[in-house]
């Protein structure tokens, strides 16, 4: 019983592996970055790793960086991050179902859940033979590493990385180029594909870079509750 | 270090519960044993596509378009990926290309 059990899991790595290697990539691009700003603050390996591995925020840690280096003020940092992180309420209820019933890895499952993470979750399906749950949990954990150990060598040997990496997060936006497109496969999902591009569109020539996030989320909450009619088509029986 | 180490720490534990309570208020309002709205399910239907395109335009984000080179990079890279992807389906195969020719855009071809 135990020995298939452990079996399982291994086959779920296998499948979960490949499909994390993007974020690998662009996490460890991106973590060696962190490790290095950190570094030249004054905040050596330890202090970007325990940042890493508790908050495990991506953007947000960079701009923590700012708040490490002014007065404290704890309270700006958490509201801060709310609002940075305000996209990761979208993924929660996109994975309510999905993350229904996972017993004990779903804590770790929602305290881990980023972009790269939602967008895998939620565009993948486990292969045959690989239980959802052990799926989910690999590429969560997977890319919850590469983020750590991306931290970790850009803190402890960031300088001595000699060629010219340049460009090389552009992994990231391609993953996310490639996870549109699959979910483009499917001819119900295109129009809710173009309304988020064009709300972001709009949100970014409005607000401007650093302020899109949140208006692009609003507005793409308000274009999808408006267009429900046409686009819920899981409340009509009998199919078309 | 501008601050001390318990300050740092604090910092540290503010951006953790920040964070960690946008990736938890959908699970805490909705339960795992009651029966979300309908509403709420049709927006967990929908909102994958729309968060991967809003996702897109979002790493695209500090790309100057007024300005040379116009995005041309990005653009052609995403169109190689596309292309790619359409082609050959190969998750890894169409991001290692974007990426490998992107590197090349902005080290050789747009400097």
């Amino acid at each position: 019983m135990e020995e298939t059990q452990r079996h399982q899991r291994r086959a779920a790595l296998r499948a979960a592996f490949p499909a994390t290697i993007p974020v690998m990539t662009g996490f460890l691009c991106l973590g060696i970055a962190y490790g290095v700003l950190m570094q030249s603050k004054g905040y050596g390996p330890g202090w970007s790793v325990l940042m890493s591995a508790i908050a495990f925020g991506g953007s947000m840690q960079f701009v923590a960086i700012t708040l490490l280096t002014t007065a404290f003020d704890p309270i700006q940092a958490f509201l801060l991050s709310v609002m940075v992180n305000a996209r990761h309420m979208f993924y929660g209820l996109s994975l309510l179902d999905k993350y229904k019933g996972l017993g004990k890895v779903r804590p770790f499952l929602i305290y881990v859940l980023c972009d790269e993470t939602f967008s895998l979750v939620s565009t993948l399906e486990p292969p045959e033979g690989v239980a959802g749950k052990d799926f989910y949990f690999w590429i969560s954990l997977l890319d919850y590493l590469y983020w750590i150990t991306g931290t970790a060598l850009g803190g402890l040997a960031g300088n001595l990385i000699t060629f010219d990496t340049t460009g090389l997060d552009f992994a990231l936006t391609a993953l996310f180029v490639v996870l549109f497109l699959e979910q483009w496969k499917k001819p119900e999902n295109r129009p809710a594909g173009i309304i988020g591009i064009l709300c972001a569109a709009v949100s970014l020539a409005v607000f401007q870079a650093d302020n899109m996030v949140i208006p692009a989320m609003a507005l793409v909450l308000a274009v999808l509750l408006g267009t429900r009619r046409r686009l819920d088509r899981s409340g009509e029986e009998g199919g078309r | 270090m501008t601050l001390t180490p318990v300050e740092t720490l604090g910092i540290i534990l503010a951006v953790a519960a920040g964070t960690q309570l946008t990736r938890w208020l959908p699970f805490w309002l909705f339960p795992e044993k009651k029966q979300p709205p309908a509403v709420v399910t049709y927006l967990g239907r929908v909102l994958p596509p729309a968060m991967m395109g809003l996702l897109v335009v979002y790493c695209l984000r500090n790309v100057s378009w007024l300005s040379a080179p116009h995005g041309a990079p990005e653009l052609i890279a995403i169109a190689a990926v596309t292309a790619l992807h359409t082609w050959k389906r190969n998750v890894l195969l169409s991001i290692a290309g974007g990426t490998v020719l992107y590197m090349v855009l902005v080290q050789a071809v747009f400097v």
